[in-house]
């Protein structure tokens, strides 16, 4: 292994460990029933979903370089499936993989 | 030291229909065909996986090599988008104490917190003995962690045969998995708002600072949606 690749691997794995870590130590302090733990939970699903328009308005990596229509097209097309297939979270997947491979080929 | 009744209970819930081991498969493969296009080899692959385990993090990463970046520049980019971690720990391990259970297992057990685990176990945790329930846990966990080193191992393999568009596919896989199953988590008024002013406030905060919207974003949402729904209740 190269040096700098393996400082590099325990540079992000130290960095995404510290938040974990620190996550442990707050859980020691706070109750299940209490007020604090439910403002966490909010902040928990409201990042996530932050993060995920991110991922996919704002993406790095493959899908940036797919066209924004192309991705809100799969986006609406597979919610429109999980939810005429009553939540079933396997249809949307595979549907999306299938989908974005073959728009971002033939448009 | 471990449940194993509870151990094997937790890791099987990968087998489920609506578990995360196709998104998760799929968009770990794309990282290892994207680590050996990078010029990582087969164990720094697998290596990166096993220490990391959070998808944007290692993006990252893999695309802070291929520009140069310093080391303090993944270490400071990768904590950002993944300071998302630490108030997902804060939401479920308290759900997990028990005082049987030695501190250390919890700073160990920790590791797993990555969106995949976190949604199975938040949906099961109800379903488990609280005295178990870190085990139940430390099982779902090294079932998903199995998953995505095995994946990546995979794509690694087969990078040479994935075109740009199978990347892309592939790439689309976990967000529209995760965006199924924030829909489905929207049963309370909080929820409904979190999700959906998470998402407005995550874009809004991009034209602001592209680095900080996920935190400031998921912030800001996070704590009107809690103080709107507790309005409500009351």
């Amino acid at each position: 292994m190269s040096i700098n690749i393996v400082l590099a691997i325990l540079a992000t794995s130290s960095a995404t460990y510290i938040s974990r870590f620190f996550g442990v130590i707050t859980s020691n302090k706070v109750k299940e029933t209490s007020k604090i733990f439910r403002w966490f939970n909010c902040l928990a699903y409201s990042t996530l979903s932050a993060l995920l328009a991110r991922i996919i308005i704002f993406p790095v990596g493959a899908l940036s370089e797919v066209s924004y229509l192309i991705r809100l097209t799969v986006v609406l097309f597979c919610l429109f499936i999980f939810f005429i297939s009553k939540r079933n979270f396997v249809y949307p997947t595979v549907i999306s993989a299938i989908m974005m491979t073959l728009l971002s080929e033939y448009l | 030291m471990i449940n194993t009744k509870y151990f094997l209970k937790g890791f099987f819930c990968i087998k489920d229909l609506n578990s995360p081991a196709v998104a998760l498969a799929a968009s770990f493969i794309a990282i290892g065909a994207l680590f050996k296009n990078i010029g990582l080899n087969i164990q720094e692959s697998v290596f990166s996986t096993f220490l990391t385990y959070a998808l944007p993090g290692s993006l990252i990463m893999a695309e802070s090599l291929m520009v140069g970046a310093s080391l303090l520049n993944i270490f400071l980019a990768v904590w950002l988008v993944n300071a998302r971690l630490y108030p997902m720990t804060v939401s479920l391990f308290p759900l997990l104490m028990h005082k049987s259970q030695p501190k250390l297992k919890y700073y160990l057990a920790c590791h797993f917190i990555a969106v995949s685990a976190w949604l199975i176990m938040k949906e099961n945790y109800k379903s488990v003995k609280r005295k178990y329930r870190l085990d139940y846990w430390i099982g779902v966990g090294a079932a998903n962690l199995s998953v995505a080193i095995s994946a990546t191992a995979f794509g690694f393999f087969i990078a040479d045969y994935l075109n740009k568009d199978m990347m892309v596919g592939l790439a689309i896989v976990n967000p529209i998995y995760f965006l199924c199953v924030m829909v489905n988590a929207m049963k309370s008024i909080q929820m409904i708002l979190a999700v959906i002013l998470g998402s407005i406030f995550g874009i809004l905060f991009y034209f602001i600072s592209p680095d900080w919207c996920i935190l400031f974003g998921g912030f800001t949402a996070g704590t009107l949606a809690f103080y709107m729904g507790e309005l409500n209740v009351n």
